[in-house]
């Protein structure tokens, strides 16, 4: 199983491709200035790496119109754009896809309306996402405060109309589609059914939205709620990729930096000060590494051990190397005009989301029978 | 191009030793001997020399051929130091005098080496050592005077490899010279070297007046450096146990004792637990990617990392352990003056653990070297300013 942790060679030729689109069509200057605009999220390099590239149906199978791969492809996708910060909703939309893949693979009732929106995100033509709050880890037990009330009542059994508010939902804004928990089951609705608002966001390249519900007409997806539980492992293996590459951009930039910049006559990069702190900076990201490859490689029920692990560490790693990255930069790491902050506050806010390390470290106590009474 | 040897033709050999020396009616001295001689030691040293010049990764299979016909081995945990260090060393410095004399009886087990390097002012800083080595009048013969230190196995070693000083009046990498030591000539005095543990794992060795011919010199006058260069080179061994199982090691010690003490559980232990469970997990998994990255001829830096993490974790989960055993963490299992072959984590107290997992972060490199090392190797930060580096070794502080 260890090569497992290695990248092959496809996944290295996928990195190369998702690379060179962000660094010619997402530098850093113009992620910052499009996160005071009116378009926080980036359509036209979403359209350019969902479709042109394919990431969007990387995990759909062939005969929908998908790549067929796995969540190891996914998570090359996702170390880039954490290098970048790119203002996309990739991680939203392969959530989305996973629990869609769930209801697919059960081959129930729905299973065609699934199919459907799979075909749709393969083409580029729908954007999904899951209505739950960020941090919401994959062993949540949120029911969500939506009601649901059928309707018309006998005619059409998979028709409802759906009532309340889901706060803080990642990746959301630029969705077509949203697939709502509600009830213990999950619906779906068109996007520009419900009213949607933008929350000024601490991550400014990932920004969350407040979604209203009222009345608003939802299609019944699955009764399966544990399709939700895995879409969000399958999204948390991920998200710990996303980190991954944050740290390793955030310790690139810093070594750097702290090769030019010059103090007292030396280079301040030549301090044991900083020098040792950057080493255990590297050491924690060989680990980060390990796990994350790990977690998108693991099966069954080494998965969810896995993931916890990854989570864990991965979370931690990511808003290390941000905060060494701003406390290295000195001054012009506290600046608006340096990319520092980017990194860290999307950092920060990746490491609550899907369930912050300690609630990790939690769920995996249980699944290694390690009981905290 | 030498002649390939496959897997098969290498395993056809062994069974055609085995059936001319049977291990069930032939003495072990016989039987590793005639291993040697038939190329079958080390397959990747030259013939002639114990091996066939075969790539190194063909060792396994020769090895678990001779396992699987119940051959004797030459016990290598208690030749490490001569396999791992010494061997490499006279292959790539000695003349062919010294690789025949020595070779031989070193892999078959009958020669104990130890390693003369580090003194009590020469740690991380080796080059510094101060062991002074002068030549006799117009002899063949040196005489050699200093103190060296965290000797393992000298005590029953038959032969040292020795680095000296032999010109105080350059720069102190420039004036060093390397040779093999007779353990057993007058003037060489080896002391058990007790630790914070209670035992004695290494040794004290001063030599006084020691005559050593020039025949036993390892390399140049004056090239010691290089010369320790390819020992220490040789001194990195794999990552052990590369696809090691969960919760092996000192992580499994606590986490049975967390699972079988429920009196022993509290919520802000429980966290620390698991932040190192998955640390554990983290650095584990790390040394398997690094395993497969070199079967995938990868070779990474990852290796000098591991060091540095393992030793980190074994002092904090030690330091845990006696946190939770609050009384019994108290009580220490035996203070006596003891000699060990090897260290032995698992089998003794919790007390012990936590004290010999000191050294880990101080033996072979302490933490703070290995930081130095991926900084500037790994990372490309710029070196520690030297004040040493043009000024005579006599010249310099100490």
């Amino acid at each position: 199983m260890s090569e497992e942790l290695l990248y092959s060679e496809p996944e290295e030729e996928l990195r190369t491709a998702v690379a060179d689109l962000l660094a010619d069509r997402a530098p850093w200057a113009s992620v910052l200035a499009r996160t005071e605009s009116a378009e926080p999220y980036d359509a036209e390099l979403w359209k350019a790496l969902g479709t042109g590239i394919g990431a969007a149906g990387l995990l759909i199978p062939e005969a929908l119109g998908g790549a067929g791969a796995s969540l190891r492809e996914a998570a090359v996708v996702a170390e880039e754009l954490g290098k970048a910060v790119a203002p996309v909703p990739f991680l939203g939309n392969l959530t989305a896809t996973a629990l869609l893949l769930g209801v697919h693979d059960a081959g129930n009732g729905t299973a065609a309306a699934a199919d459907e929106l799979l075909r749709r995100i393969a083409d580029g033509e729908q954007t999904v996402a899951v209505a739950i709050p960020f941090t919401r880890s994959p062993d949540t037990t949120y029911k969500g405060r939506v009601s649901v009330t059928p309707w018309p009542p006998r005619e059409h059994p998979h028709e409802a109309r759906l009532t309340g508010r889901v706060t803080s939902v990642a990746d959301a804004l630029p969705a077509d589609v949203l697939l709502v928990p509600a009830d213990g089951s999950i619906y779906v609705v068109q996007s520009s059914d419900a009213q949607r608002t933008a929350v000024t966001s601490l991550d400014m390249t990932r920004v969350l939205c407040d979604i209203e519900f009222d009345d608003t007409p939802g299609m019944l997806l699955t009764t399966r709620y544990g399709a939700l539980q895995s879409a969000l492992l399958s999204a948390a293996a991920i998200l710990a990729s996303e980190q991954l590459g944050l740290a390793e951009r955030c310790l690139a930039t810093t070594v750097e930096y702290v090769k030019t910049r010059h103090q007292f006559g030396r280079a301040v990069g030549s301090y044991q000060g900083l020098k040792h702190r950057l080493a255990q900076l590297w050491v924690q990201i060989a680990q980060a590494r390990a796990v994350a490859r790990h977690a998108v490689s693991a099966t069954g029920e080494e998965q969810a051990i896995a993931v916890a692990v990854a989570q864990a560490h991965c979370s931690a790693v990511a808003v290390q190397a941000a905060e060494e990255c701003v406390q290295m930069h000195g001054g012009i790491g506290f600046t608006w005009e340096h990319p520092a902050h980017l990194y860290l506050k999307r950092a920060k806010s990746t490491s609550l989301a899907l369930g912050a390390p300690s609630r990790h470290r939690r769920r995996l106590a249980e699944l290694v029978d390690l009981p905290a009474s | 191009m030498p002649p390939l040897i496959t897997q098969h033709d290498l395993e056809n050999r062994v069974q055609d030793f085995l059936a001319a020396h049977d291990p069930r009616t032939t003495s072990k001295q016989d039987f590793l001997r005639a291993r040697f001689d038939a190329g079958l030691a080390w397959l990747h040293y030259p013939e002639g020399l114990g091996g066939l010049g075969l790539p190194r990764d063909l060792q396994p299979v020769a090895e678990k051929a001779f396992a699987a016909a119940g051959a004797p081995d030459n016990d290598p945990r208690r030749i490490g130091i001569g396999l791992g260090m010494a061997a490499p060393t006279i292959l790539a410095f000695g003349s062919d005098e010294q690789k025949q004399r020595w070779l031989r009886p070193l892999w078959c087990g009958e020669e104990v080496w130890c390693q003369l390097f580090s003194e009590p002012g020469a740690g991380s800083d080796l080059a510094a050592l101060a062991t002074r080595a002068v030549r006799e009048g117009d002899s063949d013969d040196w005489i050699v005077n200093g103190q060296k230190v965290w000797t393992s196995m000298a005590h029953e070693a038959r032969w040292a490899i020795l680095v000296t000083r032999t010109d105080p009046d350059v720069p102190k990498h420039q004036g060093m010279t390397y040779f093999v030591l007779d353990m057993t000539a007058p003037g060489v005095e080896v002391r058990p070297l007790r630790q914070l543990t209670g035992e004695a794992e290494f040794n004290e060795v001063f030599l006084t007046d020691v005559r050593i011919p020039d025949s036993q010199r390892l390399g140049a006058v004056g090239e010691g450096w290089k010369v320790a260069q390819t020992t220490l080179m040789n001194e990195r061994v794999a990552i052990g146990g590369g696809s090691s199982p969960r919760e092996s090691g000192m992580i499994g010690v606590l986490a049975q004792r967390w699972r079988e003490n429920p009196g022993v559980r509290d919520s802000s232990l429980h966290d620390r637990l698991m932040a190192l469970w998955v640390a554990a997990e983290a650095a584990r998994l790390t040394a398997m990617r690094l395993s497969a990255q070199l079967a995938a001829g990868q070779p990474g830096p990852e290796g000098s990392a591991a060091k540095y993490a393992f030793a980190t974790l074994n002092q904090q989960i030690s330091g845990l352990e006696l946190e939770l055993l609050g009384e019994e963490g108290l009580r220490y299992d035996d203070w006596t003056m003891r000699r060990p072959d090897t260290v032995d984590f698992v089998g003794r107290s919790p007390g012990y653990r936590y004290l010999r997992a000191k050294g880990n972060s101080i033996e072979g490199g302490t933490s703070e070297i290995l930081l130095n090392i991926i900084a500037e190797r790994v990372l490309g930060l710029p070196g520690e300013i030297r004040v040493d580096k043009d000024v005579a070794w006599k010249d310099l502080p100490r």
